[in-house]
């Protein structure tokens, strides 16, 4: 089992044509089902051609109603890709994931607010993507790091979702699912969302929570665990030695107004019964120990 | 990205949003000339930098005769302003406003920022104004007045005058109040603003409502929209290491420890940190080289990280995933090279290909040190960097 996507997902490719669009869609699709799950493209002047034999055409909903593909990816330019998740929703899918990183917040916030009531799960932007290892990936992450296995995933940073991977391996532990839901201000699920669906996923038996400086959904999400979560879970935070106001490369990994430290974050983790650790390198054995 | 005080109110002035006439100035005969064009008996000299706490530190001066403006300019100008927000080296100042004088019946605070939990842009008011909003925020939220602004409908005439209300402006200036707000929401939204503070607000004697300061900081990410905003951007006030990191779309903050970091990602490159202070040592830089790292791009980040005299040796931590770790090997071998490098580094490799790029770093005939693990590197330059 899994959360967000397996083996039967069908998934349409906004951007397929663009240079990052191609490259990954050839990684995704050479990754495990990915070629009875990469099923669509779009891109309104190349409909009807296709991109390596996966079909082309001019818009998401039909794309969606020729091929049945319920989840789309996206790798369009800054500019466009708030209006790339908008078609997305109004093609009514299931889950949206976008890649693009550098997108506007003024478009999320418009994008988010159209998204209010609707049915579409928004992942990103600016995340690596989901994977369900042995099964599926959507993204850029490298797949072959992963394995098939009971322990989910969850963060803002793409490379330190690689990292805490690289150490479940080490200790021969693989995963359900690992969900990268990027390190924008203004971005769709949370670290909340995604641990209701562990918690909910009868194949994640404990969940690694990785999370950076700024705002606050690493605190929403501990109260939440400590009322509702089923399951073992550990966590990192990255940014102890940030100094205020300065931006660490994301755009929403800032501490401002004297909010968002790593350190209130850990300690609203650790009251609420999450066991977290201060060193990067020891996820994978923390979250062994509570196996 | 930030603006001056005075570019600042160059933007708001254009959403009809109510400031004192002032004029920038480059010189002290500049001030003089502005002054004497603006009128009346009374100037305020205040220092452009982008820092708050320029009042405290000096950096904001009244002046009561064309004299004394010509003489706090000449005092202000050059000067090294220090403020709880530039650090203790202060920074150089090489502008001016000269603005008139105002009648300050009452101070208060406006403030706009996107709200993460909402995901809304939010506006703040409170009638404490003049001091800092974390200091009224901490010791009295209940003062602190907030409201999302929905992005369909916008801020709509009820919001802003009961906001108004809240924060103590008089029903006779209710109108001008109004449109103050208004005029600061359209240009947050329009401009693509991350933060807008105008911190005083004031109320005049005569009742008007104006922005005494503005501080306003743009969405970098929406920055392709506004070359007017772009056009105002002075790098003097900037870091020029993350000036010149930006040169090569490398992500760079400077910082005040000893050991220079490079890393791909930018999670992965504050755990690296958090790593060497957690063990005992400090970071010198925040460096993210970010996912199509070439050979350039790692030379240039290690010419970067070496121009800081305080850095005594380099930790390069890098998970290779689509990018492969004998790729890096060969950009830190040829940067080392390149740089002559005369300090300690640990490198420490992890993914794709890492064993072809440990072999490499081996048979390089460098005297780096490998390291398995993020702990294990930390704990490697550390050591080095002592002497041990």
């Amino acid at each position: 089992m899994s959360i967000l996507i397996d083996r039967n997902t069908r998934v349409i490719t906004q951007g397929i044509t663009g240079k990052t669009g191609a490259f990954h869609t050839r990684l995704c699709r050479d990754y495990a089902n990915g070629r009875e799950c990469f099923v669509a493209g779009v891109n309104p002047n190349k409909a009807g051609e296709n991109f390596e034999g996966i079909p082309i055409f001019g818009s998401v909903k039909e794309a969606k109603e020729r091929t049945g593909a319920t989840v789309s990816v996206i790798y369009v330019p800054p500019p466009l890709a708030a209006g790339a998740i908008d078609e997305a929703v109004d093609a009514e899918l299931d889950l949206v994931i976008c890649i693009t990183e550098g997108v506007p917040v003024r478009d999320m916030i418009a994008t988010r607010y159209r998204m209010r009531g609707k049915k579409t799960l928004l992942v990103g932007p600016n995340c690596p993507g989901v994977i369900t290892p042995d099964e599926i990936k959507i993204g850029i992450m490298p797949g072959h790091i992963h394995r098939k296995g009971r322990i989910g995933v969850v963060s803002r940073s793409g490379t330190l979702t690689y990292e805490a991977v690289g150490q479940l391996m080490e200790l021969g532990l693989g995963q359900s699912t690992c969900v990268g839901i990027g390190g924008d201000p203004v971005n769709g699920m949370k670290h909340i969302d995604v641990m209701r669906l562990f918690n909910a996923d009868p194949g994640t038996d404990a969940v690694i929570m990785v999370g950076e400086i700024g705002g606050d959904d690493e605190e929403t999400c501990a109260r939440w665990i400590k009322e509702n979560m089923r399951k073992p879970v550990v966590g990192f935070i990255a940014g102890v030695t940030a100094p205020p106001g300065k931006r660490m490369g994301h755009a929403g990994a800032i501490i401002s107004g004297g909010k968002g430290t790593a350190a209130e974050k850990l300690a609203v983790m650790e009251a609420c019964g999450i066991k977290v650790t201060r060193n990067p390198a020891d996820m994978g054995r923390l979250l062994k120990s509570v196996l | 990205m930030n603006v001056h005080e005075y570019q600042g109110k160059e933007i708001l002035r254009k959403y009809a949003v109510a400031t004192p006439r002032g004029i920038p100035c480059f010189s002290v005969a500049e001030a003089d000339a502005a002054a004497r064009r603006l009128g009346g008996k009374v100037w305020v000299v205040k220092a452009q930098i982008h820092a708050g706490g320029r009042g405290k530190g000096g950096g904001v001066k009244v002046a009561k005769s064309l004299e004394e403006v010509h003489e706090y300019a000449s005092k202000i100008l050059g000067m090294t302003l220090v403020t709880h927000q530039t650090g203790p080296q202060g920074r150089v100042v090489k502008r001016l406003l000269v603005e008139e004088g105002a009648d300050i019946r009452k101070e208060l605070y406006v403030g706009m920022v996107v709200d993460r939990a909402s995901q809304l842009v939010t506006l703040m008011a409170s009638a404490e104004g003049g001091m800092e909003i974390e200091e009224v925020a901490a010791r009295s939220p209940g003062k602190i007045h907030k409201l999302a602004i929905d992005p369909v409908a916008g801020l709509t005439d009820s919001q802003a005058d009961d906001m108004a209300r809240k924060i103590g402006i008089p029903q006779s200036s209710a109108a001008e109040a109004r449109r103050f707000m208004h005029g600061l929401y359209r240009a947050f939204v329009e401009c693509d603003a991350s933060l807008a503070e105008i911190n005083p607000l004031i109320l005049t004697g005569d009742g008007k409502v104006l922005a005494l300061d503005a501080k306003l900081n743009f969405d970098d990410n929406a920055l392709f929209r506004h070359p007017e905003i772009v056009a105002m951007r002075d790098l003097d006030e900037e870091d020029p290491a993350e000036v010149e990191a930006s040169k090569f779309d490398l992500s760079y903050i400077s910082l005040d420890g000893n050991i220079g970091c490079l890393v791909n990602g930018a999670g992965l490159a504050m755990a690296t940190m958090d790593a060497i202070k957690l063990f005992g040592a400090e970071p010198a830089n925040f460096l993210d080289v970010g996912g199509g790292a070439t050979t350039q791009k790692v030379t240039e980040a290690f010419k970067l990280m070496l121009k800081n005299p305080a850095v005594k040796g380099i930790l390069v931590n890098i998970f290779g995933g689509i990018m492969r770790c004998d790729t890096i090997a060969e950009g830190v071998i040829a940067a080392a090279k390149e740089v002559k490098l005369a300090v300690p580094l640990v490198v420490r490799m992890k993914g794709t290909n890492e064993e072809l790029g440990r072999q490499l770093l081996q048979s390089s005939g460098l005297p780096i040190i490998s390291a398995d693990n993020i702990a294990d590197a930390a704990r490697k330059i550390v050591a080095a960097v002592a002497g041990k």
